[in-house]
């Protein structure tokens, strides 16, 4: 099957800068693609180079069978969701979402049309009349996104759609995107830095690092088996072990991670385990983090609200199942 | 403390403000009253009669009418150079960082910084360098290199307004450069080239130091003016183009001050 996005060893690299540095990557058609990783690692260049906006230093690209290297942005059947929206001050909503079609030479009847269906598309019918001044930060981004999917695009692009919003719209918008996703079949590749996000939203993720991609794989993959200590530490905060500490448990010299919700507290001198000692609490509604030192070892638990914890400064015991004891790919 | 607007001043700072703003305006007065004067050798005061006669006068004076269709075309065409070289210099200077960029936005900004004889006596001497008579085209290349900053300036400051990410949203939505240009940055600069345009075409039009060295035998309005002045003849027709002068010069000024006054709002920004 063809790819929807393919690079094949693609750099792309700014003077002495590897912004993006011998990536290969291949997007399955209609799947929800997630880039993730912190600023400055490369995503959002890979996400500028499907677009054209960026050309590839060297390797190739390939949208759906197509070489897309030398390829301007306006030839591309990709299209955009901007960070700020990018929407035309001087256009009203409606003239904003018929632009691709206008500049594409489709009558002004039609492309009204397919205007105002997208814009039913993403639940704003009727507001074509309207200034983009005159509308909120989340329906901006609808039209935004009407702007984009009136084109019929190939593949979608979402560069940190729901970075503007506040909590609560930022939820229902996963869940919009992600069923408008479903309903078009249409290939979403969005690039975000919260791990959160892309972990309920994305059918695949990509953790970028230093321009390099350091693992692919579905949202459990990444979250329960990740690969190095980036990775674990970067999605979902996990407890990096060093090998001296691993192979006591397991046997292998080798780099570990332990998910803070697998850790369990108990009170010191009864049974075996981790001896520690609790140095902080941060409450954060349904559960509590905690601090812990395990003889120099800086650990993160996470416990229900509401359960007995000892005083600050005292002697714990950690225990954990050992299957929870995820050992990684790195090179101790 | 904190003024609250409703606060009045006190007398003694309202007659000085007073003060000031009329020695700013009242002579510009006198010269339109002396337009209307009967006395056509030497101005005095009070103006021993009032006539309309210098307005039918100097309709009918050739000499006027060609310094002001001189003037005219000059503005006009330094104008349209401005607008065309000052665009792109503003856009290039905005949209992409370069080695020398800051070198650059200076260096184009110097000629209105430099006292316009140095810009005179320069592009005097580099004609004569280069063995270019002295014609039209010299003195529009004379007032270009000022009304290019004006338009640059414009120009400039609505780009860094703008949202960069408008132009690439425009590409990536199918619209090659020329349709971009035409749907999407041309609209969005419109008024600050206007604002622009009008302050260069007032500034070339008033213009008398660069025009005195880079013109040959021809005269400007001002340039004519000044030479009126030296001969008592018919003196209020001077007076009558003054006028003129004024109400070209200060109108488009007023129009370009409304068209950027409001605009504060970063023009393309989502939030």
């Amino acid at each position: 099957m063809t790819s929807a996005v393919s690079f094949q060893k693609v750099s792309r690299h700014f003077g002495s800068v590897r912004a993006v540095d011998a990536v290969d990557l291949d997007i399955v058609p209609g799947e929800f693609f997630a880039m993730l990783g912190p600023s400055g690692s490369g995503k959002t260049t890979c996400l500028r180079l499907i677009a054209g906006f960026e050309q590839p230093t060297s390797g190739s690209i390939s949208i759906f069978g197509e070489r897309a290297e030398g390829v301007p942005p306006y030839r591309r059947n990709v299209n955009t969701v901007f960070q700020d929206y990018a929407l035309f001050p001087h256009f009203n909503v409606l003239d904003n979402v018929a632009y691709g079609l206008m500049v594409k030479g489709v009558a002004k009847s039609q492309r009204q049309k397919a205007a105002e269906e997208a814009l039913s598309l993403v639940r704003l019918p009727g507001y074509g009349a309207r200034r983009p001044g005159q509308l909120s930060g989340g329906q901006r981004q609808r039209v935004a996104l009407a702007r984009a999917l009136v084109n019929q695009p190939k593949v979608l692009l979402l560069d940190e759609p729901l970075g503007a919003l506040d909590l609560k719209l930022r939820e229902n918008m996963q869940e919009e995107l992600k069923s408008l996703q479903k309903a078009l079949g249409i290939t979403f590749v969005f690039v975000t830095h919260d791990q959160g996000e892309a972990l309920s939203m994305a059918d695949r993720v990509a953790v970028f690092n230093d321009g390099k991609i350091m693992q692919i794989g579905t949202p459990e993959d990444i979250y329960q088996r990740p690969k190095t200590r980036f990775v674990a530490d970067f999605v979902g905060s996990s407890n990096v072990l060093p090998p001296d500490f691993v192979q006591r448990y397991s046997g292998q010299h080798r780099w570990g991670s332990l998910r803070p919700e697998s850790i369990r507290i108990g009170r010191a001198a009864k049974g075996e385990g981790v001896a520690a000692r609790l140095v902080g609490t941060n409450y954060l509604g349904a559960t509590t983090r905690l601090a812990l030192d395990a003889d120099g070892l800086r650990l993160h638990a996470i416990v229900p609200a509401g359960t007995k914890l000892p005083a600050e400064g005292e002697a714990v015991v950690l225990t954990f199942n050992r299957e929870h004891l995820h050992l990684m790919d790195e090179p101790a | 403390m904190r003024s609250d607007g409703s606060q009045s001043a006190p007398l003694g700072l309202k007659i000085a403000a007073a003060c000031g703003l009329l020695f700013l305006h009242l002579p510009i007065l006198l010269i339109f009253v002396y337009a209307f004067t009967t006395e056509e050798k030497s101005f005095v005061w009070p103006p021993p009669g009032l006539t309309t006669q210098w307005f039918a006068v100097t309709w009918n004076r050739p000499d006027v009418w060609q310094a002001l269709s001189l003037s005219v075309r000059v503005a006009a065409i330094s104008t349209a150079i401005a607008l065309i070289l000052g665009t792109l210099c503003a856009a290039a200077v905005s949209r992409t960082k370069f080695f020398g960029r800051e070198t650059i936005s200076l260096l184009v900004i110097l000629p209105i910084a430099l006292p316009g004889i140095i810009t005179g006596i320069a592009l005097r001497s580099a004609f004569s360098l280069a063995d270019i008579p002295f014609s039209f085209w010299t003195i529009v290349l004379g007032h270009a290199t000022f009304c290019v900053v004006v338009v640059y300036n414009n120009a400039v400051a609505r780009f860094r307004r703008s949202s960069g990410s408008m132009i690439e949203a425009s590409m990536d939505l199918g619209a090659d450069g020329f349709q971009t240009f035409r749907h999407v940055v041309l609209p969005n600069i419109a008024t600050a080239l206007l604002a622009g345009g009008m302050l260069a075409f007032a500034l070339s039009f008033d213009e008398v130091i660069v025009t005195t060295f880079t013109a040959g035998q021809q005269q400007t309005v001002p340039i004519w003016m000044l030479e009126e002045l030296i001969r008592p003849r018919q003196r209020p027709v001077t007076n009558v183009v003054a006028m003129v002068v004024v109400l070209v010069t200060l109108l488009p000024i007023l129009f370009a001050y409304y068209l950027t006054r409001d605009g504060d709002q970063i023009v393309g920004s989502g939030k």
